[in-house]
């Protein structure tokens, strides 16, 4: 199979006529490489250093992405595609994501505290999965009002872990697109779905 | 105080804006044999390093997101990293204002080409009905132009930049010259079936980009970027298509980061030069010229025109009629989507296609009595997609939970969902309007536009039209209908903001009276014979075609007529 550069190239062949649009090709090419090259270096340095949350709610925020969309047999889970590092990036940048996402892990170990007498993260598995039980349902906080809150932050954070999970490589395999490529034509539907 | 720069060169003509608009000017007007000026607000272009095309959500740290989540915010997901450069609904230093108990949006962008380079590609032309809608409805005003006199420049415009369609004859929906079309999409085949039960039409869409090689670009390679830009050209823009062969007679300058603040006349009213704002050093400079093109984009037009004030134009350039600033549309937009469960059971395969629907349902119900005046008509999209961030908000919102079993349910929901964009007509009214703001100026001291904007009853019954007829093509379909609009009090059947579907236009609009418009049926003001508008300020009705490709050839036609006036020496 052509690689994209190959491709491109026999692009610029094929293009007739004096635009200075012929050039372009391989510098896109050449460029496109690089971009990926550039990417991947910058993702072999050691741990990620979180930029805004503390050690602890780090370790809060990874343990509740990794609950939301966790490792299974088609594919790993949101803390291997890089999640939590996303999440914390944009909350660095963003005052109302750190009172949504900092004030609501706040609130869960209240919660827990009150419950359980520790924290999330030191609550055992079945305490965990109670917790989460309550705050991953709109309907839990139209019967206990006292839990909208948390309501409000799980369904929040939800969000942001699939944008981090299916933005990732590991997300993008899982949901099988296998598009973003240069075809000569448009192959169609493989499949005229009846109904 | 610093001395203004005067450039001693005179050239023949100087144009405002490199998008559409000024493209098609600096192409006709130097192939032409004149010398010409292009100033542009933005920065150069160079596809090579500003595209994002082909580059991975996860190659990026934000995803796509951008700084602090930006595209996550309800309605700015255009605003994604992968969106081709300075195309944004807020500029930094450059503000605008809209008058209280009014909203408005304003998408603008600073770079050569302008927003050529991020539209949607969309090219259709007006109907021989949407020139003379007065005369069939009484409202508005019909045009001093009919299609009979844009057409061929409609063909020369389709000819040069490549379109691609199917000839259909639907009146409402005149054919051009086409390109083949590609192969519908799945979600496509879904809706076709779906309208054809109900007796609509649903036929290959008309869309900027190539699908055969033409004037040395290459055909579309289907990876549905189009609006992060394409490096190979394949897709129009005024940057890489028409600017290129512009610069290539050997006449043309292009001064970039030149933010026009005003235009200057003369004793005798004839304009003469226009003073500008050097963006890189902040220095006031002017350039002179024998006659004046100005293709700001609509409002950024009106806005150079009502603040070039004079002894001779006290209330702006060329609006001794009060008219620049008023009678501003923009398109009536509504959003629907449906699930359809049988395109879950579609394998993987690849959707991408070119960047934007491959079909779209042209407006049809012209032949009868609907309880709206105009027409719109639907665009589609959905399937299997390239994920990007916000793709499953919706679906988290529906399922809630979490775990293996909210991860299944995004594995299989993936590219179930078909959504639908309805885009019509609105009628201007005197409420809605652009003017500028007493008490505000940008960065380079120049005042700001101030927005007034309200949709009249005829458009909110539209948008219900709208709603009504997404139910009962997903319901057709086999799918399930979701409303994507959350409808309100503000936003009655999910009706968009003004100013929010980009076609926002009509303020400066042409006409038969010059009490009643500022210029001819060739651009040209009436009141400055050297000062032309060609972009979508000069229209005088928003039919619900997309205004791009009327733009370009609206201003073909005015650069051949200021062609033959240069000529003829009457400018």
């Amino acid at each position: 199979m052509p690689n994209r550069r190959d491709v491109l190239k026999a692009l610029a062949m094929g293009a007739v006529g004096g635009s200075v649009l012929q050039v372009i090709p391989l510098q896109a090419a050449e460029q496109a490489h690089l971009m990926v090259k550039q990417a991947k270096a910058g993702a072999a340095g050691g741990p990620y250093k979180p930029k805004f949350f503390v050690d602890h709610q780090y370790q809060t925020l990874t343990k509740l992405c990794d609950a939301i969309l966790p490792r299974d047999e088609h594919s790993g889970g949101a803390v291997e595609a890089g999640a939590p590092e996303f999440i914390d990036l944009l909350t660095s940048e963003n005052q109302e994501y750190q009172l949504r996402l900092g004030g609501g892990m706040m609130w869960l170990d209240g919660l827990c505290t009150d419950r359980y007498g520790a924290v999330y993260l030191e609550c055992q598995p079945a305490q965990q999965k109670e917790v989460l039980d309550l705050i991953a349902y709109r309907r839990n906080a139209q019967k206990d009002p006292s839990l909208s809150q948390g309501v409000e932050f799980f369904s929040f954070l939800r969000k942001l872990t699939t944008d981090g999970f299916y933005t990732s490589e590991i997300g993008i395999a899982d949901l099988e697109y296998i598009g973003n490529k240069y075809l000569k034509d448009f192959p169609g539907c493989p499949l005229v779905p009846e109904w | 105080m610093a001395q203004v720069v005067r450039s001693p060169k005179v050239y023949d003509v100087c144009i405002i804006g490199s998008g559409a608009a000024g493209g098609v000017a600096a192409k006709v007007l130097t192939e032409g044999g004149l010398s010409v000026v292009l100033l542009e607000a933005g920065p150069a272009l160079n596809p090579e390093e500003d595209f994002k095309e082909h580059v991975w959500p996860y190659e990026l740290p934000h995803r796509g997101a951008g700084m602090g989540g930006k595209a996550l915010k309800p309605g700015n997901s255009l605003e994604d990293e992968f969106l081709a450069p300075t195309g944004a609904w807020t500029i930094e230093g450059e503000p605008y204002t809209t008058a209280p108990g009014n909203r408005f949006r304003w998408f603008r962008s600073r770079i050569v080409g302008g927003r050529t380079n991020h539209f949607g590609r969309i090219a259709l032309r007006y109907a021989p009905v949407d020139f003379r809608a007065k005369s069939r409805d009484g409202l508005g005003d019909d045009w001093p132009i009919s299609y009979d006199d844009i057409a061929p420049y409609y063909d020369k415009v389709e000819s040069y930049i490549g379109v691609f369609g199917t000839r259909e004859n639907i009146p409402s929906a005149p054919d051009g010259v086409f390109q083949p079309p590609p192969k519908p999409r799945c979600n496509e085949i879904i809706a076709q079936k779906a309208c054809q039960k109900l007796g609509i039409p649903c036929i290959p869409s008309r869309l900027a980009i190539l699908t055969r090689p033409l004037n040395g670009r290459p055909a579309c390679h289907y990876c549905g970027q189009c609006g992060r830009g394409c490096k190979l050209a394949a897709n129009f823009s005024s940057s890489q298509v028409l600017i290129p062969p512009a610069m290539d007679t050997g006449r043309l300058t292009l001064i970039t980061n030149a933010m026009a603040r005003e235009i200057m006349v003369g004793k005798d009213g004839r304009a003469e030069a226009v003073s500008y704002v050097d963006k890189t050093n902040r220095s006031e400079r002017r350039v002179h010229a024998k006659a004046f093109v100005v293709g700001a984009s609509s409002c950024e037009s009106a806005r150079l025109l009502l603040n070039s004030k004079s002894s001779l134009f006290p209330d702006g350039l060329a609006n001794s009629s009060g008219v620049v600033g008023r009678y501003l549309t923009d398109s009536v937009g509504v959003d629907g989507m449906g699930y359809f469960p049988q395109m879950e059971k579609i394998p993987p395969h690849n959707h991408d296609g070119v960047g934007g629907m491959h079909v779209y349902v042209p407006w049809w119900k012209y032949d009868r009595k609907n309880d709206f005046p105009r027409g719109y008509h639907i665009e589609m999209w959905g399937g299997r997609h390239m994920p990007s961030v916000g793709m499953f908000h919706h679906l988290c919102e529906q399922v809630e939970g979490y775990g293996a079993s909210l991860k299944q349910t995004c594995r299989t929901r993936y590219g179930a969902v078909i959504g639908f964009s309805g885009r019509g007509e609105m009628i201007p009214n005197s409420a809605s309007y652009c003017e500028i703001d007493p008490d505000v100026v940008d960065e380079w001291g120049i005042p700001v536009l101030r927005f007034h904007f309200q949709w009249g009853d005829t458009e909110i019954k539209m948008a219900k039209d709208m709603q009504e007829t997404f139910r009962a093509i997903i319901e057709a379909g086999g799918g399930s209908y979701l409303a994507r609009t959350k409808p309100d009090d503000d936003h009655p059947y999910g009706i968009s903001d003004g100013g929010f579907i980009i076609h926002e236009l009509g303020t400066a609009r042409m006409g038969s009276d010059p009490k009643m418009s500022v210029l001819n049926g060739y651009c040209q003001a009436h009141e400055v014979k050297n000062l032309f508008v060609t972009d979508a300020a000069s229209f005088v009705s928003n039919p619900d075609k997309n205004p791009t490709l009327t733009i370009l050839a609206l201003s073909w036609r005015a650069s051949e007529y200021l062609l033959e006036q240069a000529k003829k020496n009457n400018l």
